[in-house]
């Protein structure tokens, strides 16, 4: 088998592998036979180094949905389906999922393998919070279903543990009845960073919300940005579901390197500031710009050049997040390191998994171009991270040191314990697990 | 039931082609060879889709049993699709005539065979059309493929002809001629990033142009313009190049 340089999607990360396929549950349980540092990859849209090892598996071929209850909504499909294939099917049907990310190019796999969160996280948690049962492939190659009820550990282990304990097979996923195929977006203007807590405060009740921050605006405006709520609409907007794919631009080529300096990010951030309304504004949009405006832009991480990006995503404890945040945008913002698209969200409580990235607090995602420079200011930002008791996204992360990681997860230890004892750290192996230590 | 049949059903450009079919509501009748192994294939185009799906059992190269295949079926179809295909490998067709048979029945007699049972009915009720899924190896023989190629370009002819018969009876012919697409016939071999199109791609491609009436589609669409450069190569350089 031939070995190829691989890149999750910050394209950094790149890391020397042999990708593997299997076809049936039998060769899945030989490949477990062929590596001792083998991960499980779905589309490639963790942003680090989580799904990238010497040994590669790729689910994303085992694509088939296996059977629909309409009465419960419970949609049981193979790992390697994406989101949006769920969606394209199943909302001009009345049906969506429950928790979506800002993507909709991800496996049900690798939704399950990160625990994926989005705008609605203060109300309905996690995506593992709407799994039914999960089957996978142990490394012991036992085929085994888990769910809060059964084998609850391996559940709480799987949901989150970025593949680590095992080859995904299949998943039964709760979808949720709609009735239209619009939202309904209150956005809000805000001044600082204050305001902007307030505005999440108010717009508490929405079902989705989040926000852009200015990471480049400082002093009185520092954290000033538009924040976006909504819901379905409750009503269809055009006398039936409907979703349109819309046309995409491709970024087909890696920008130079120049395009990107702190002069046209700090142009591009005003402009965006400056676009919506004063105050507060309604508009009503479809499915894919609330959810997804991103997917609408092809291979839109070219935007960073060949040398990548690394996302940097974390989350504050609610009771430090002000200062907290306040004291990392400024330390940002004096950089002049980062890019657009600092999204800002308020959580919910954390659920009962044991690496779930999500807890009650404020979470911040901000991509940084690759150079020189941005490692020494991302081991700065951690020192505050860790000062504030925050912890970093594994999905995103593909730098983090092992010391400013497990002072976020308390209950790394148990995850570490459980894996050894079922033997998965002799067979699951990312490079991400080894540098933290997983 | 209208439905649309396709031929080779096993085969990941077949597959993803009854994907984007089902997709468009249309029902399908998958045929080919142990086709049971499709059954999970099949629901899962029932559970996205609700389109109803049929699988039927055909060995393309028992010819004689053509005829009471297609007389079996209850009700004739819209359309056919064929996505017949074999690659083979070319040393071992050089040095050993059943192999070399085996490409050239399987690429091309044999889809002779069936398509004009076929063609002969649409022609008759004059309606449907026929997607023929050949190969850019047809446009011109090259030493790494010749039998194959060879075998397509029979296909590519047989296709065109039948095009130009069927015409006047509002049957629609298509042909189809993918370059290098990511799927099991191509997975050890190094394919160059850039030309190398998915099924899923391919397929959208093929339900597009079958819709707008298309006559002959290559796809990815450069490989129309490659193999324009190559095709007018002219032979005294192309028969001292390494293709």
């Amino acid at each position: 088998m031939k070995k190829k340089s691989m890149h999750s999607w910050g394209k950094y990360p790149r890391i020397e592998n042999r990708l593997l396929a299997y076809e049936d549950r039998k060769q899945c349980a030989e490949l477990l036979q062929q590596s001792n540092a083998l991960i499980a990859c779905g589309n490639g849209r963790s942003y680090g180094d989580s799904a990238l090892s010497e040994t590669i598996v790729d689910i994303k071929p085992h694509d088939y949905f296996i059977a629909f209850d309409e009465k419960t909504g419970i949609l049981h499909v193979q790992a390697g389906v994406l989101l949006a294939d769920i969606l394209e099917h199943f909302v001009p049907r009345g049906w969506f999922l429950n928790v979506v990310p800002g993507t909709k190019l991800i496996t049900v796999g690798g939704a399950i393998a990160s625990d994926v969160h989005g705008k609605n996280h203060h109300l309905d948690g996690c995506f593992s919070q709407h799994v039914q049962a999960i089957t996978l492939m142990t490394a012991a190659n036992e085929i085994k279903t888990c769910s809060k009820n059964k084998l609850k550990t391996l559940f709480q282990a799987t949901c989150g543990g970025q593949g680590l304990t095992g080859i995904l097979l299949d998943a039964k996923i709760k979808l949720k009845k709609i009735v239209s195929s619009t939202i309904r977006q209150t956005t809000i203007k805000t001044a600082n960073l204050l305001d902007t807590f307030a505005a999440f405060k108010k717009l508490e009740n929405h079902r989705y919300s989040v926000a852009w921050i200015d990471c480049l605006a400082s002093g009185e405006k520092l954290g000033r940005g538009i924040v976006q709520a909504g819901d379905f609409e409750a009503q269809p907007a055009y006398g039936k579901l409907r979703y349109a794919q819309k046309s995409k631009r491709n970024i087909a080529i890696n920008w130079p390197r120049f395009v990107l300096n702190p002069w046209t990010v700090r142009a591009f951030n005003a402009l965006y500031y400056w676009w919506p309304k004063t105050g507060e504004s309604q508009q009503r949009v479809s499915i894919d710009s609330f959810f997804f405006p991103l997917d609408a832009l092809e291979n839109w991480n070219n935007i960073y050049g060949k040398k990548g990006f690394v996302q940097y995503q974390f989350i504050l404890p609610l009771e430090n997040s002000l200062a907290g945040m306040t004291e990392i945008l400024e330390k940002i913002s004096q950089s002049k390191e980062a890019s657009f698209l600092a999204v800002l969200k308020l959580y919910g409580p954390a659920n009962s998994n044991y690496l779930s990235f999500p807890m009650e607090g404020y979470s911040l995602a901000l991509d940084f171009k690759v150079n020189d420079k941005v490692f020494a200011l991302l081991d700065e930002l951690d020192a505050l991270l860790v000062k504030h008791s925050g912890r970093i996204y594994l999905a995103k992360d593909a730098r983090v040191s092992k010391e400013v990681f497990q002072q976020g997860y308390p209950e790394i230890e148990i995850f570490r314990a459980f894996r050894k004892k079922h033997g998965m750290d002799k067979t699951f192996h990312s490079a991400q697990s080894k540098r933290l230590d997983l | 039931m209208s439905y649309v049949l396709i031929l080779g059903a096993k085969s990941d450009i077949a597959k993803a082609c009854a994907r984007e079919y089902a997709k468009n509501g249309y029902d399908l009748m998958l045929a080919g060879r142990s086709i049971s192994e499709l059954n999970d294939f099949a629901t899962d185009l029932e559970v996205r889709c609700s389109q109803k799906i049929e699988l039927i059992e055909l060995d393309i190269l028992k010819t004689n049993s053509h005829l009471s295949f297609y007389q079996s079926l209850s009700e004739k179809p819209l359309g056919v699709i064929s996505a017949i295909g074999l690659l083979g490998n070319q040393s071992k067709a050089q040095d050993d005539f059943d192999h070399a048979q085996t490409l050239i029945n399987t690429n091309f007699t044999a889809i002779v065979s069936l398509l004009s049972i076929i063609a002969n009915d649409f022609e008759q009720r004059k309606s449907g059309f026929i997607v023929g899924i050949s190969s850019v190896a047809g446009d011109r023989g090259r030493k790494s493929n010749y039998i194959y190629g060879a075998a397509k370009a029979g296909l590519s002819a047989y296709l065109s002809g039948l095009r130009n018969r069927l015409t006047s009876s509002q049957v629609h012919v298509m042909t189809v001629k993918p370059g290098f697409v990511a799927t099991q016939m191509t997975k050890n071999m190094d394919l160059p990033e850039k030309l190398t199109a998915q099924p899923r791609e391919v397929a959208q491609h093929i339900f597009k142009a079958q819709q707008s009436h298309k006559n002959c589609i290559y796809s990815k669409w450069q490989w129309r313009y490659i193999l324009l450069i190559i095709r007018s190569i002219p032979e005294f350089i192309f028969k001292k190049l390494n293709l």
